[in-house]
C-alpha cells in the first residue's frame, strides 16, 4: 500500500492561521461495480446492469450528481427509480455542510441497499485527488474534483459493454467543462424529463434560479434579506435578536420570536404584518431588530385567516386593511417589545402535508398549496397533475422564497390519498406530528424471541418466584398491553405486603441492538381513536412483556411492607415471575371490590390495594399535589367500519385512582433509589412550577365569580380550588380546574446530572420518574437498566452511564411525547368531526370559556368538545363589538358575554373546506339579533359554499 | 456553484466527521493504521546521544547525555542506581498559534515526569549507581500524539547513547469513535472530544511502561482501546528497530568494519 503526503493549507477567519494536515493518499479504494475486473474489491454495490428506462440514456449508465443536484433535488433522488448512483466523498461532505436534513436523507438513501448508492472517496484517491490551485475558488475546485472523478471512472469503465458515466449538473458553466473533457453531462431537469417510467417525477423538481425569474413581476413585495456577515456583526453588537420564528395560527399576519439568550430564560418579540414577517416561516431562526418603543404593538386578539387567491403576488386592498385593523388595536399596557424580520440565519423547512387548491384558469400549471398546519404559509407548487391531484391530501416541499413572490415557491413531493378518508386523514396527522409509524424493519424484527417462546430456566437464574402470589391487573378495557400488575397481602404481623409488578421489557430489548434503537427513536407508543401505532412489535408489545392472566411472565417487582396507616416500612426491588391471575377493567374490579357477597382472593386483595390507596392519595393531597381536569372521550367504534357511534366522556372510578396511586408510589420509590445510585446519570422526570403570570387568565376568571384563588404554592391552589364553590354552578369548580390545567407547565424527563431542579409541582414530590409503563414509554425502560444495575440484577453498559448521552436522549423523548399528544388530540378532533358528519345539527348547552376580540369559546361538557363563535366575517358585519380585556368580557350589541356564561349552541360539522373540516357552532341562546339563529335554521347558514382557506 | 456558506450562529452545524461510514479517518487512514514515521539517529555529534523523529506531522528532536556524575545538588543521587532527569518542550513556532512559553508551564512539567517515569521502567539503570542520565526533548512541530513522539525518539536517542534497555520503549495514542479504536491521533482528531489513552510499551515482553487516560471511557471499551493501542505500539517498535539496524549499518559501513 502507497502512502503519499500532500499539504492541506488553510487559514481560518479572525487572525490568520497556517493549518498543516496531513492527507493520505490510498490505491485501495475500489470502484464498487460488478463490471469491474481489476479492482480486488470483495463485494460491489453498483449492478453491472444498471438500466433506468431513459430516451436520454438507452445503455447502461451510472448517475453522478453533483452537490447542488444532491441539494435541491433529494425529493427526486428518494424515488425508487433512481438507482446505481455514484455519490462523490466530495459531494457527500458539501452536503454535510451545508444541510444536516439533506445529509442524514442522503446517508440513508446509501444504507438502503436495493437502491445501489455507493460512495466512492475520491478525495483520498490516488488518482482522483486534486489540489486547489492559486486563485481557484473552494467551489471551483470541488466541481473540478466531481469532473476529475467522473472522468477517472467513465476511463476505468472503458469496456464497451460497461456502463457508461453521466454526470449531472445544473450548473452551466461546470456542464461545458466536463463536455469539453468528454464527459457524457445532462442538467438534472433533462435528465428527469427523459425518464420513461415515471412522468410524475417532473413534478418533483424542485424550481432551479433560472426558473424563478420567470415569475418575477416588477414589483418587489419584501424587503431584501441582509447577507449572514451583516446579520453576525449586528447579533454581537445587539442591535439584532437570533431567535425562533413561531408563527400564529390563529392570525396569519402575526408571529412572534422565541429569542434564546445563553442561560437566561427566552423573551419573545412580536411580529406583525406582512413586510415584517418578511417571509420568515414557522420554526426558522431569525434575525430581528426591534422597532422603537412608540410601535410596540399590543398582541392582537382577531383571528384572520388568509384567504389570497392563487395567482396574485399582490397583497390585495382587503389585506392592507386586515393589517391595518391589526395594528391600530390594542390598549397601551400590553403592548410588547415589537420588531421585525431582517433576515434568515437557518431554514427549517421540511415537507408539509396539506391540500391543492386548484387554479381557477383551466390551463395554469401553477397552483397554491395550502399546508394543513395553519403556521406554514401557502405555497405555490408546478405541477401538470392538478386535476388528478385535486381532493387529494399531498406533500409539498419548498424550495425558496424570491423577495418578488407573495408565496414561498415548492414542489409536490407525494400524494397520500383521498382527503377526508380515514386512512388518508391518519397518515397526515402521524406525518404532521412526527410520529415514526413505518412497519418494523427485518432488522428490528430480528431481535425479537423465536416463537414459539416460553420461559426457560435460565431465564429465572436470579429471579424471585412470585407465582404463587395473587396477582391481577387492572387496566381500561379492550387493553392489550398491559405493563403493570398488583397484589396486596396481610402479613402476619399485621403489616400488608404490596407489590408493583411491570412488564420486563429489558429482558427482551437489550442496549444496542436495532430493535432497542427503534425504540429509542419512536420513545414512546402513540395512541390514537381505535389505533395504536406501538414503540416495540406487537409481539412484545402483546403477547411476551404483556402480563395477561393464567400464564408466566417475566416482571420487575417493586415490593413494600406497609403499616396500617399506609406508612412504608420496608422498601425492596427485584426481578421476578409472576403468573396474574385476573386481567380485570376498572370497572370489574370495582364491582368486585363493592359486592360484598365476593370474598375470594382476588377480591381481598383488591380491597387491601383500595383501602391503603384512599390514605396515600389523601396524604399526598394533603401535601399539596394538584387534582386538575380535563376532559377525555372515549369514542364508541362500530366493530365492523371502525366509525365513531357513540362519545362519551370519560368516567373515573375509585379503582383508576387506586392503581394510579401504586404507580405513583412505585415511580416515585424508583427514582429515588436510581438517584442514589447514579447521582449524576439518573434519568428522572420533572414539572416545573408555572411562573405567577400563567395563572392570571385564571384569576380573572375566578374573580368574576367573586372567587379568590391562591396560588403562591400548590397547595395553596389545591386548596383554594377545592374551596372554590358557587352556589348553583355545579359544573363552576370542575370548569376552574380545567382552565387551571392550561395554566401548567409542560413537565419533562432530564438527566440528574444536567440540572439540579427535581421538583414535580403537580405531584408535590420532591423526585419522580417513569418505571411503570415500558411496553409503551422508552423512559421507563432506561429506568428500569438504572435499576436493574442498582440492585446487580444486569450489567451496565457505555451510553447508561454517559450523561451527555442521556440528555440527548431526553431531548427527543419529550419531543416524542409532546409530539404524540398532539397527534392524540388531532385524532380526536378528526374522530369528533366524523362522529358530527352523521349527526346533522345538534343544539347544546355549553360555557364561555374563554373571550375573545372577536369571538367567545365555548366548551360543551357533554362532548368534551370546544369550539368558537365568531362575531365578525364575511356575513355578520356592522355588529358593535365592545371588548373589555381587564374584565375579560365581550359585549355584542346589548349583551355581555363573560368566562362562565352559559348559552347554548347548535353543533355541525363544516365540512365546506374539506382540509380543515371543524365543528361550527352557532350561538341559539342567548338572542342576539343578527348573531344568534333559531336551532332549526342554523344549517342554511353552513351550506354556503367557501372555496378555500 | 453557489457560494461556501458558513454557519458560524449556529455554531458549527456538524463538526468533523472523524470516521466515515467507509471507515476512512479525516487524513484517508484506516482506524489502525499509523501515520508515516520517518527518523534519523545521531544527528548531533556534541552528544553522547540523540535523535530525529516525524510521526506524519509531529517532529520532535530528543538528546540524550550520560551516564554522568551527579550534577547540582547532590542530595538527588541514589546508591544503587542512576538518577533520570527529563525535560520536556516545544518550540514556540511549533503550533499554529505562537508559544509563549516553550518550557517550565504546567504542561511541560507533567509531561517530563511522564517521560521520566517511562524510562524509569525501561532503562537499566541499575547499572550505573550514583549518576544520571540526561533525556531533553524538543517537539518542534505538533500534530497530536506528543507524548508518543517523544517517547519513541527519546528510546532511538538512548540507544544512540549506547545505554542498556530492557527493550525499546514504544508509544502510541489511541482514541475511541464510533465504537471504533483510532490508532495514533493526529490534532485534529485529539482535540475533536475524543476520549484518548496514551500507551508506552515495552514490546517484546508485553510490559506497559506508563499507561494515561485523563478523558472518561465506559470500561466495556477499555479493552478494546488497550488491544489497539498494544498492537499499535508493535507496530512501532517494528519501525524503529529498523532504524537502528540502518543507523548501525551506515556506521559500520563508515567506521569501516
Amino acid at each position: 500500500m502507497l502512502k503519499s503526503k500532500t499539504f492541506v493549507k488553510k487559514t481560518r477567519g479572525g487572525r490568520v492561521m497556517k493549518i498543516v494536515r496531513e492527507h493520505y493518499l490510498r490505491d485501495d479504494i475500489w470502484c464498487g461495480s460488478e463490471a469491474c475486473d481489476q479492482c480486488r474489491q470483495e463485494s460491489t454495490v453498483l449492478q453491472r446492469e444498471a438500466c433506468i428506462e431513459s430516451n436520454l440514456c438507452s445503455f447502461s449508465h451510472y448517475l453522478v450528481p453533483d452537490t447542488n443536484v444532491v441539494l435541491h433535488q433529494i425529493d427526486v433522488l428518494e424515488d425508487p427509480v433512481i438507482c446505481n448512483v455514484v455519490i462523490l466523498q466530495t459531494v457527500l461532505q458539501e452536503v454535510r455542510h451545508r444541510s444536516a436534513p439533506v445529509y442524514k436523507r442522503l446517508k440513508d438513501l446509501i444504507h438502503e441497499e436495493e437502491r445501489h448508492f455507493y460512495t466512492f472517496t475520491n478525495e483520498h484517491h490516488r488518482e482522483t485527488f486534486i489540489e486547489r490551485e492559486p486563485g481557484e475558488s473552494a467551489n471551483d475546485r470541488n466541481d473540478r474534483a466531481i469532473r476529475v472523478a467522473a472522468k477517472w471512472y467513465s476511463e476505468h469503465l472503458a469496456k464497451p459493454d460497461d456502463p457508461k458515466l453521466v454526470l449531472l449538473t445544473n450548473d452551466v458553466a461546470n456542464k461545458q467543462k466536463a463536455q469539453e473533457s468528454g464527459l457524457l453531462v445532462y442538467k438534472f431537469e433533462e435528465y428527469v424529463k427523459g425518464l420513461i417510467a415515471n412522468p410524475e417525477l417532473v413534478d418533483r423538481l424542485a424550481l432551479s434560479n433560472d426558473d424563478k425569474n420567470d415569475i418575477a413581476s416588477s414589483r418587489v413585495l419584501f424587503p431584501e434579506h441582509l447577507p449572514l456577515s451583516r446579520i453576525q456583526a449586528g447579533i454581537k453588537s445587539g442591535s439584532f435578536l437570533q431567535g425562533t420564528f413561531k408563527a400564529s395560527r390563529d392570525n396569519y399576519l402575526e408571529a412572534k420570536v422565541f429569542i434564546q439568550k445563553d442561560e437566561e430564560d427566552g423573551t419573545e418579540v412580536l411580529i406583525q404584518g406582512l413586510q415584517h414577517l418578511n417571509r420568515a416561516v414557522h420554526q426558522d431562526v431569525v434575525a430581528v431588530q426591534l422597532l422603537p418603543r412608540s410601535q410596540w404593538a399590543a398582541p392582537s386578539s382577531v383571528m384572520l385567516q388568509d384567504v389570497g387567491s392563487a395567482k396574485d403576488d399582490t397583497t390585495t386592498e382587503e389585506e392592507e386593511q386586515e393589517e391595518d385593523a391589526l395594528i391600530s388595536c390594542g390598549g397601551d399596557v400590553d403592548r410588547k417589545p415589537t420588531g421585525k424580520i431582517v433576515g434568515i440565519i437557518k431554514r427549517n423547512w421540511r415537507p408539509f402535508c396539506g391540500m391543492l387548491n386548484i387554479s381557477q384558469i383551466k390551463e395554469s400549471t401553477r397552483h397554491l398549496f395550502t399546508p394543513a398546519d395553519r403556521c406554514i404559509p401557502r405555497i405555490r407548487i408546478e405541477t401538470r397533475q392538478a386535476s388528478t391531484l385535486a381532493g387529494q391530501r399531498i406533500m409539498v416541499a419548498i424550495d425558496g422564497w424570491p423577495k418578488d413572490s407573495r408565496y414561498p415557491n415548492g414542489h409536490f413531493v407525494r400524494t397520500l390519498g383521498v382527503a377526508g378518508e380515514k386512512e388518508t386523514e391518519e397518515e397526515v396527522l402521524l406525518l404532521e406530528h412526527d410520529v415514526p409509524h413505518q412497519a418494523f424493519s427485518q432488522a428490528v424484527l430480528s431481535f425479537l424471541p423465536k416463537m414459539p417462546w416460553s420461559i426457560k430456566p435460565e431465564d429465572i437464574v436470579g429471579r424471585e418466584d412470585l407465582r404463587h402470589l395473587t396477582v391481577c391487573s387492572v387496566d381500561p378495557p379492550g387493553c392489550t398491553d398491559i405493563d403493570d400488575a398488583l397484589h396486596c397481602r396481610e402479613l402476619a404481623n399485621g403489616n400488608f405486603e404490596v407489590g408493583v409488578h411491570i412488564a420486563d421489557v429489558t429482558h427482551f430489548i437489550r442496549p444496542g441492538n436495532a430493535l432497542d434503537k427503534e425504540a429509542a427513536n419512536r420513545g414512546t407508543t402513540v395512541y390514537l381513536c381505535g389505533k395504536r401505532i406501538d414503540m416495540v412489535p406487537e409481539l412484545l408489545s402483546s403477547n411476551l412483556c404483556s402480563l395477561r392472566s393464567n400464564v408466566d411472565r417475566l416482571s420487575f417487582s417493586s415490593i413494600w411492607e406497609m403499616n396500617q396507616k399506609a406508612e412504608v416500612v420496608k422498601t425492596r426491588f427485584t426481578k421476578s415471575v409472576i403468573n396474574s391471575k385476573a386481567s380485570l377493567t376498572y370497572a370489574e374490579a370495582q364491582m368486585r371490590i363493592d359486592d360484598t357477597g365476593k370474598n375470594d382472593d382476588i377480591t381481598k386483595s383488591l380491597r387491601g390495594l383500595n383501602k391503603l390507596a384512599k390514605i396515600l392519595k389523601k396524604r399526598r393531597i394533603e401535601k399539596g399535589a394538584l387534582t386538575l381536569s380535563s376532559l377525555e372521550v372515549r369514542f364508541h367504534m362500530d366493530s365492523e367500519t371502525h366509525d365513531p357511534i357513540e362519545l362519551q366522556t370519560k368516567e373515573l372510578m375509585e379503582t383508576n385512582s387506586m392503581v394510579e396511586e401504586f404507580m405513583l408510589l412505585a415511580n416515585i420509590s424508583v427514582a429515588q433509589k436510581i438517584y442514589d445510585e447514579f447521582a449524576e446519570c439518573a434519568l428522572l422526570r420533572k414539572h416545573p412550577a408555572p411562573p405567577p403570570s400563567n395563572y392570571d387568565i385564571l384569576l380573572k376568571a375566578a374573580k368574576s365569580k367573586d372567587v379568590l384563588l391562591r396560588t403562591d404554592s400548590a397547595k395553596a391552589l389545591a386548596d383554594s380550588l377545592e374551596a372554590a364553590n358557587v352556589d348553583g354552578f355545579a359544573y363552576f369548580n370542575t370548569l376552574l380546574r380545567i382552565l387551571a390545567t392550561r395554566c401548567m407547565m409542560q413537565a419533562v424527563y432530564f438527566c440528574s446530572g444536567m440540572d439540579n431542579d427535581f421538583h414535580h409541582y403537580g405531584l408535590a414530590s420532591p423526585i419522580y420518574t417513569h418505571f411503570t409503563s415500558p411496553i409503551r414509554r422508552y423512559a421507563d425502560i432506561i429506568v428500569h437498566r438504572l435499576l436493574a444495575v442498582a440492585i446487580g440484577a444486569d450489567s451496565t453498559y457505555p451510553d447508561l452511564t454517559d450523561k451527555h448521552k442521556q440528555s440527548a436522549l431526553c431531548t427527543n423523548l419529550n419531543y416524542r411525547h409532546k409530539m404524540s399528544q398532539y397527534a392524540q388530540r388531532a385524532s380526536v378532533a378528526f374522530h369528533t368531526q366524523l362522529f358530527f358528519k352523521s349527526r346533522g345539527v345538534l343544539s347544546e348547552e355549553g360555557f364561555v370559556l374563554f373571550v375573545r376580540k372577536n369571538a367567545i369559546i365555548v366548551l360543551i361538557p357533554k362532548f368534551g368538545l370546544e369550539g368558537t363563535v365568531f362575531f365578525d366575517g364575511k356575513d355578520k358585519s356592522g355588529l358593535n363589538l365592545v371588548f373589555d380585556e381587564e374584565y375579560p368580557s365581550l359585549t355584542v350589541e346589548r349583551h355581555t358575554f363573560r368566562i362562565f356564561d352559559r348559552v347554548k349552541v347548535t353543533v355541525s360539522l363544516d365540512d365546506s373546506n374539506i382540509q380543515h373540516q371543524k365543528i361550527r357552532m352557532a350561538l341559539t341562546e342567548p338572542v342576539i339579533p343578527g348573531v344568534s339563529v333559531s336551532a332549526t335554521a342554523g344549517e342554511t347558514q353552513n351550506k354556503k359554499p367557501r372555496l378555500d382557506s | 456553484m453557489s457560494s461556501f456558506r458558513c454557519f458560524v450562529l449556529c455554531g458549527n452545524m456538524a463538526g468533523l466527521e472523524l470516521l466515515s461510514d467507509q471507515g476512512y479517518r479525516l487524513d484517508g487512514r484506516k482506524a489502525s493504521e499509523l501515520r508515516k514515521v520517518q527518523a534519523r539517529m545521531g544527528v548531533f555529534a556534541q552528544a553522547d546521544g540523540s535523535a530525529y523523529l516525524e510521526q506524519g506531522n509531529t517532529k520532535a528532536l530528543a538528546v540524550v547525555y550520560g551516564p554522568h556524575e551527579m550534577r547540582g545538588s547532590r542530595s538527588r543521587t541514589l546508591h544503587d542506581r542512576a538518577v533520570i532527569n527529563c525535560q520536556y518542550s516545544m518550540a514556540t513556532f511549533s503550533m499554529s498559534e505562537r508559544k509563549r512559553r516553550p518550557h517550565g508551564d504546567r504542561k511541560s512539567t507533567e509531561m517530563s515526569l511522564h517521560l521520566k517515569q517511562t524510562f524509569e521502567a525501561a532503562v537499566m539503570t541499575q547499572l550505573y549507581p550514583r549518576s544520571q542520565i540526561d533525556i531533553y526533548v524538543k517537539i518542534l512541530q505538533s500534530d497530536g500524539g506528543n507524548y508518543s513522539v517523544c517517547v519513541n525518539a527519546a528510546t532511538l536517542a538512548v540507544i544512540d547513547a549506547g545505554i542498556p534497555m530492557l527493550d525499546y520503549v514504544c508509544a502510541s495514542t489511541v482514541g475511541f469513535v464510533d465504537e471504533t479504536p483510532l490508532a495514533d491521533l493526529c490534532y485534529a482528531e485529539e482535540s475533536g472530544g475524543v476520549s484518548s489513552l496514551a500507551l508506552a510499551l515495552l514490546p517484546r515482553g508485553g510490559q506497559i511502561a506508563l499507561l494515561q487516560m485523563d478523558a472518561r471511557l465506559h470500561q466495556d471499551n477499555l479493552e478494546a482501546l488497550m488491544d489497539a493501542a498494544m498492537t499499535a505500539c508493535k507496530g512501532v517498535s517494528k519501525v524503529l528497530d529498523q532504524v537502528v539496524r540502518q543507523h548501525l549499518q551506515e556506521a559500520s559501513l563508515a567506521t569501516g568494519d
